[in-house]
């Protein structure tokens, strides 16, 4: 049995972390574009981390669940409604047998993410459940959910858990705005722009354009130029990586990013906050904050330190639920 | 290994790249590959993966257990650059195992073939003679990269390089054969683009069940033949 999708909302995705090791044969990782909010629902529901998730956009799917299942949504926040009452971001809550979820307002953010207890039955491409839309694999039959369609839950839950009031510590939720300051570390090329670019770079802010997706956000702003023309061969590039396109306008390549890119490289988003540029969405401003390398690292520790202490905690209240 | 000493960055917080230079150039390709194979045999606590490129290598890390598994060292970036060094210390241009060359054949008719007339055009040369002289030559793949599966392979002959398109194709065929300066690649799934389009092949670039999903390796070495 399984949760059926009613309505397919747009570009709802099936996800995970993403599939590595690939790379070096032009097969991109991929995966939940918020990875932070994949990891946080996943081990708030006791799942590995790298489960499958649903990644949906505004206006989002309905879902309707075949069978009893725990659940949780987060990431946006489309004012969720489980059979018409309003359920919150971050929180565990069960789904009886033929509740429907509905999304019916965007408040904040543009990508929500569903995890259900036990997780989702997706068969693996190459050791992920990372849907590829280029590749037309991976997922879901490599598309979009569609309206119809079954997506089976792994786990058997027979009557209503006891589900305590937990959430997630909010120090862990990324504070997701509409207008953030994401910290970068420079970038190969950086020392190439002129010096008022570089400059610039660090003090303007950019506007999300329209013509941005799971591939790449193109960022509006003032012109950022080289000192002199370059020509970099194609080498690799990351999920974060900030590239500077012939028209003086950037790039951040996200999650469906291509392997490798010949555009100078201004800068690299930090993992930290991936999310905080992953939930924005056209007309959306940002503005970047350069930060050295070993403070980055230590922004990712702290918060994989704190991750841990979380995971054990929801590991033991996550175990009552599947028995 | 090269004379020069590479140029070794961050590229984000969890990968860094050893760069050989910024030339198409076969003993840096070769250095790449050796210095990515070196790390898939030689894994270290935190490694994910190893790509290369033309002329650079990218180690993927995880920072956070790298900087557990390192502690003596300041970052993890330090930790993976050490590594990375201590490696280019041991490998030569020769460890990149074994060459395979494989033969590819092309459909050069009008619906296939695009741009050949425009990269005749544009070298002042007839159609037949762009034919001939991209068959001649022996072509190695660089990298794989953009889409899953498609070769960046060179170097053409300099009688037939043509640049890019200015306006790319909103849809290029899957299998076509293009040329952008002196690369060449096949499109390994259909696709928007902007190499100029000589051929088409019908051989599989990219069977995402197979269990190798690609057809071509970084370091293979290629021969288009014309199908028949």
């Amino acid at each position: 049995m399984s949760i059926l999708i009613k309505k397919p909302g747009i570009l709802t995705t099936i996800q995970d972390l993403g599939r590595v090791g690939y790379r070096r044969l032009g097969i991109n990782p991929g995966g939940a574009m918020d990875r932070t909010a994949a990891r946080l629902l996943n081990i708030l529901l006791g799942n590995d981390e790298n489960e499958a998730v649903v990644e949906m956009h505004f206006p989002a799917a309905e879902i309707f669940f075949e069978k009893n299942a725990v659940f949780a949504i987060g990431g946006a926040d489309f004012s969720a409604e489980l059979d018409g009452e309003l359920i919150a971001n971050w929180r565990p809550y069960f789904a009886e047998k033929g509740s429907t979820l509905r999304f019916t307002k965007k408040i904040s953010g543009n990508r929500a993410y569903l995890t259900v207890c036990g997780g989702f039955k997706i068969e693996r491409w190459l050791g992920s459940s990372s849907t590829n839309l280029a590749a037309k694999t991976g997922g879901k039959d490599g598309r979009p959910l569609a309206a119809g369609d079954h997506i089976p839950l792994s786990l058997q839950i027979k009557a209503k858990p006891r589900i305590r009031n937990c959430h997630i510590s909010s120090n862990l939720i990324p504070y997701y705005r509409p207008f953030p300051t994401v910290r970068v570390i420079v970038g190969a090329e950086f020392p190439l722009l002129t010096k008022s670019s570089q400059g610039l770079l660090y003090v303007h802010d950019f506007v999300v354009s329209q013509n941005s997706n799971r591939m790449g956000f193109r960022l509006k702003g003032a012109p950022v130029e080289l000192a002199e023309p370059f020509e970099l061969l194609s080498s690799v590039a990351s999920f974060g990586t900030i590239q500077l396109l012939p028209d003086g306008q950037l790039i951040v390549l996200m999650a469906d990013h291509q392997t490798s890119g010949g555009y100078p490289r201004v800068g690299h988003v930090i993992t930290r906050d991936l999310p905080l540029i992953a939930q924005l969405g056209p007309g959306d401003k940002v503005a970047f904050h350069l930060i050295e390398i070993d403070e980055a690292e230590a922004l990712a520790a702290e918060f994989e330190l704190e991750l841990n202490f979380y995971r054990i905690g929801c590991k033991f209240q996550a175990n009552s639920w599947q028995q | 290994m090269a004379e020069k000493s590479p140029r070794i960055f961050p590229l984000g917080d969890s990968a860094l790249t050893v760069e050989f230079g910024n030339v198409i150039s076969e003993e840096l390709n070769k250095n790449a590959i050796a210095l990515a194979a070196h790390f898939d045999k030689n894994n270290f606590p935190g490694f994910i993966e190893s790509v290369p490129a033309y002329a650079s290598t990218t180690l993927f890390y995880d920072p956070f257990v790298v900087r557990k598994s390192f502690p003596k060292f300041f970052t993890a970036f330090d930790a993976v650059k050490h590594l990375a060094e201590a490696a280019l210390e041991n490998i030569t241009a020769d460890d990149t195992g074994t060459m395979r060359l494989v033969e590819i054949p092309i459909y050069f008719d009008s619906e296939s073939s695009l741009d050949l007339e425009f990269v005749a055009a544009s070298n002042n040369i007839s159609s037949d003679e762009v034919i001939e002289i991209f068959l001649a030559k022996t072509y190695r793949v660089y990298m794989l990269g953009f889409l899953p599966g498609f070769s960046y392979m060179g170097e053409v002959d300099e009688r037939i390089t043509t640049p890019r398109r200015d306006t790319p194709r909103t849809v290029v065929p899957k299998g076509s054969v293009g040329i952008a300066g002196s690369q060449t690649g096949i499109y390994s799934l259909e696709s928007p683009g902007g190499w100029q389009i000589i051929g088409r092949t019908d051989v599989e670039m990219f069977s995402p069940n197979a269990k190798e999903p690609c057809y071509l390796r970084p370091g293979d070495e290629v021969r288009f033949v014309t199908a028949k």
